[in-house]
């Protein structure tokens, strides 16, 4: 299995690409990181600019595509490599990568069909952030605007943990405003959009704001601690691998 | 022309707070509103795809739907125009006014008379137009355009509507009660009502196989604008059309739940023939829909049924305000059809949005909205009319995304991880990443370095 450990959590949050390396061994997979990685290309893409994003593309399907399956903690990557990733050429490598790529909760949950994690204990309330693309691209969880039974990935999997305690806020599917380069070219919505979302979990009694994207978290992180606001930010990964805090 | 800064106009939106704070919350109510009716329904979802499927079926052979349409509203009694764009419906309004010496217009709300800036034609030819729907006739007195296709004046407080209603209906200064200030202008329109020439209408629904129409509001006054004068003048845009009336149930089930979240409209008034010794037109327009039509990747923008449930779910829309998409259509709906008014005037609109897709989920119709929004992207990078500064970033993130070894050289050239990523998530005191959030803290080694000593050196 290859790890696909996205750019900002390379440079920023490699305690997420720890818990996630981890987490897939303890349940026995054979994991491997290959070195030359740098990027699924997704921030080129979605600014339109496919020339831009065609070589780090390339550069994922040389990297990943000797593969059975590749995991990384990203939503929104799996997505780019699932649905878009089309500035390339589809040659049959390109879409066996297209087709073996799992967001991680998908694959604990949907793959390993993970059932128990006894080594995870987190005593604290938490407030989960589906983001966008694991709710309504990936469909993770139920999302609010469409009638149908409830259901979600990420909360089966953290049910399963000790001590945990779930606080939902008032708008539980909204967007944090992260949206990529969203936040910088969109700067004072992006940043009202997060200054909200952490008020929101805040207000429904958070300790914690639990989500599979870290990119989310970063600019949420970012709000919180820029307002001044009491709240901690943890991936879904170190909590089942069992982070205390 | 001039790019249209939505950050620019967004960022004057949220500065002032009280506004903001109302248009976000009573835009959400919208949303939660249309949440319970949606989900009251068990059959909702199958709803919205046999809605989509009508739409489909009907824009795949919208000429000959057209065609049955006016067959039929002719054999009604009713004369059918038919305008290519703007210009052209204008001049047929107006040509109609004239023939009936018409000076007075009074017009229930219609996104299309909008669309082709009719207001403004007519009244610089002598035809006095009043709006009679309140949130279009508080907009019309503020002069300034809707700001929301449903619920025009949206962004305003009471007290906005108050200073409005003083300045131009005479009312008291001050007063914010809002039955008085309602009852104000019902108190100033319904003289227009009784003595003006001619009424216009939009429509909702065009029915081929009757050539009837359905006009759906909840003041009445579209129907006292359709009733009382002596000449009715509808103008539809040809993607109004649905093929039969059993079809109708179907959109009627889905309009007013989705837009604001009540099971029907008011009033939901179904036009046919002009009545006796009276004249009724329709001006059916194409004004870029029959272009629109042929676009491979964003045809079906045009199943849209004009809720507004793209709009009141949106996170930046409720955030930045109708008027900052400068433009007919704003919002999610707005994003994906004003590019193809003009391409770089709103170049930068496919990019105020974050592709959260809420929007998608929401439609009646099952447009996918932040789908074409992701493809306008492409078309606008394509055709060139990205910026400077985001044309520059993207190569230089592609450059450094595309090779390993510059990237690696690029996080750790000046020990700080941070400072030579690429744009989007670099901070430095002239990103805007840093003016209203921190920076992420670079750890002592990446993930990488950390991975090198602890897997590779067992």
């Amino acid at each position: 299995m290859g790890l696909f450990i996205p750019c900002y959590v390379d440079a920023f949050f490699p305690e997420v690409g720890v818990a996630t390396l981890e987490m897939l061994e303890r349940c026995g997979a054979e994991v491997s990181y290959p070195l030359d990685q740098t990027c699924c290309g997704q921030p080129m893409a979605n600014s339109g600019c496919q020339d831009d994003a065609a070589p780090a593309e390339a550069l994922f399907v040389e990297n990943f595509k000797d593969f059975d399956y590749i995991v990384t903690p990203s939503g929104s990557c799996t997505h780019h490599v699932r649905s878009h990733f089309d500035a390339i050429p589809q040659t049959a490598a390109v879409k066996k990568v297209r087709g073996s790529i799992y967001e991680f909760v998908e694959f604990i949950h949907d793959v390993l069909k993970v059932e128990e994690f006894p080594w995870a204990e987190f005593p604290h309330k938490v407030g989960l952030h589906n983001t966008c693309t694991t709710l309504r691209t990936l469909r993770t969880a139920s999302a609010s605007e469409i009638a149908e039974p409830p259901f979600s990935k990420p909360l089966d999997l953290l049910r399963k943990v000790k001590g945990i305690e779930f606080v939902t806020p008032e708008r539980p599917d909204e967007c944090c405003g992260f949206g990529g380069t969203f936040s910088v070219f969109e700067e004072p919505v992006s940043a009202k959009m997060g200054y909200d979302k952490v008020h929101d979990h805040r207000n429904a009694g958070a300790e914690y704001i639990v989500s599979a994207d870290m990119s989310c978290l970063m600019h949420q992180k970012g709000c919180a601690e820029r307002l001044g606001l009491e709240i901690k930010f943890i991936h879904i990964a170190q909590i089942l691998n069992g982070a205390r805090e | 022309m001039k790019r249209l800064d939505h950050a620019g106009a967004a960022s004057r939106f949220i500065a002032d707070e009280k506004h903001l704070a109302f248009h976000d919350a009573k835009l959400w109510d919208l949303r939660k509103k249309r949440d319970r009716e949606a989900h009251g329904i068990p059959e909702w979802e199958e709803l919205r795809q046999l809605a989509s499927d009508i739409k489909e079926h009907t824009l795949a052979h919208l000429a000959d739907y057209l065609e049955e349409f006016e067959r039929n509203a002719t054999r009604n009694g009713v004369k059918v125009h038919w305008a290519r764009d703007a210009a052209e419906h204008n001049q047929i309004v107006f040509d109609i006014l004239a023939a009936k010496a018409a000076k007075t217009l009074v017009k229930s709300k219609s996104m299309l008379t909008e669309e082709c800036d009719m207001r403004p034609f007519l009244e610089r030819r002598g035809i006095e137009v009043i709006e009679t729907d309140l949130g279009e006739r508080i907009q019309q007195l503020d002069d300034e355009p809707p700001s929301h296709i449903v619920v025009p004046a949206v962004h305003k407080l009471r007290g906005d509507v108050s200073a409005v209603f003083a300045r131009k209906l005479g009312t008291e200064a001050g007063n914010e009660d809002v039955t008085y200030l309602a009852e104000s202008q019902r108190r100033t329109t319904r003289p227009y009502f009784l003595r003006a020439d001619a009424g216009m209408t939009g429509a909702n629904f065009a029915i081929a196989e009757t050539g009837g129409f359905v006009v759906c509001t909840n003041e009445g006054n579209a129907d006292l604008s359709a009733s009382l004068p002596k000449l009715h003048i509808a103008s539809i845009g040809i993607e109004k059309l649905i093929p039969r009336v059993e079809h109708l149930g179907v959109f009627i089930r889905l309009l007013s739940r989705s837009a604001l979240g009540s099971p029907i409209t008011q009033y939901t008034s179904h036009f046919r023939t002009p009545r006796a010794g009276t004249e009724m037109h329709i001006v059916l327009v194409d004004n870029g829909r029959s272009e629109r039509l042929g676009m491979a990747e964003f045809w079906s923008s045009l199943k849209c049924i004009r809720c507004g449930a793209c709009m009141n779910t949106c996170p930046v829309y409720r955030r930045s305000g109708g008027l900052s998409y400068g433009a007919t259509y704003s919002g999610p709906i707005g994003i994906i059809i004003d590019p193809t008014f003009n391409i770089r005037k709103y170049s930068n609109l496919p990019f105020a949005s974050t592709l959260n897709g809420s929007c998608t989920s929401v439609c009646p119709v099952k447009i996918n909205i932040h789908d074409q929004i992701y493809k306008w992207r492409r078309v606008i990078a394509e055709r060139n009319e990205l910026p400077l500064v985001k044309k520059a970033t993207m190569k230089a993130a592609g450059k450094l995304f595309g090779n390993p070894k510059l990237y690696r050289a690029a996080l750790a050239a000046t020990g700080t991880a941070i400072e030579d990523l690429p744009r989007f998530a670099i901070y430095n005191w002239f990103n805007p990443w840093g003016r209203q959030r921190e920076v992420p803290q670079p750890p002592t080694k990446t993930f990488r370095q950390w991975y090198i000593e602890n897997r590779t050196r067992r």
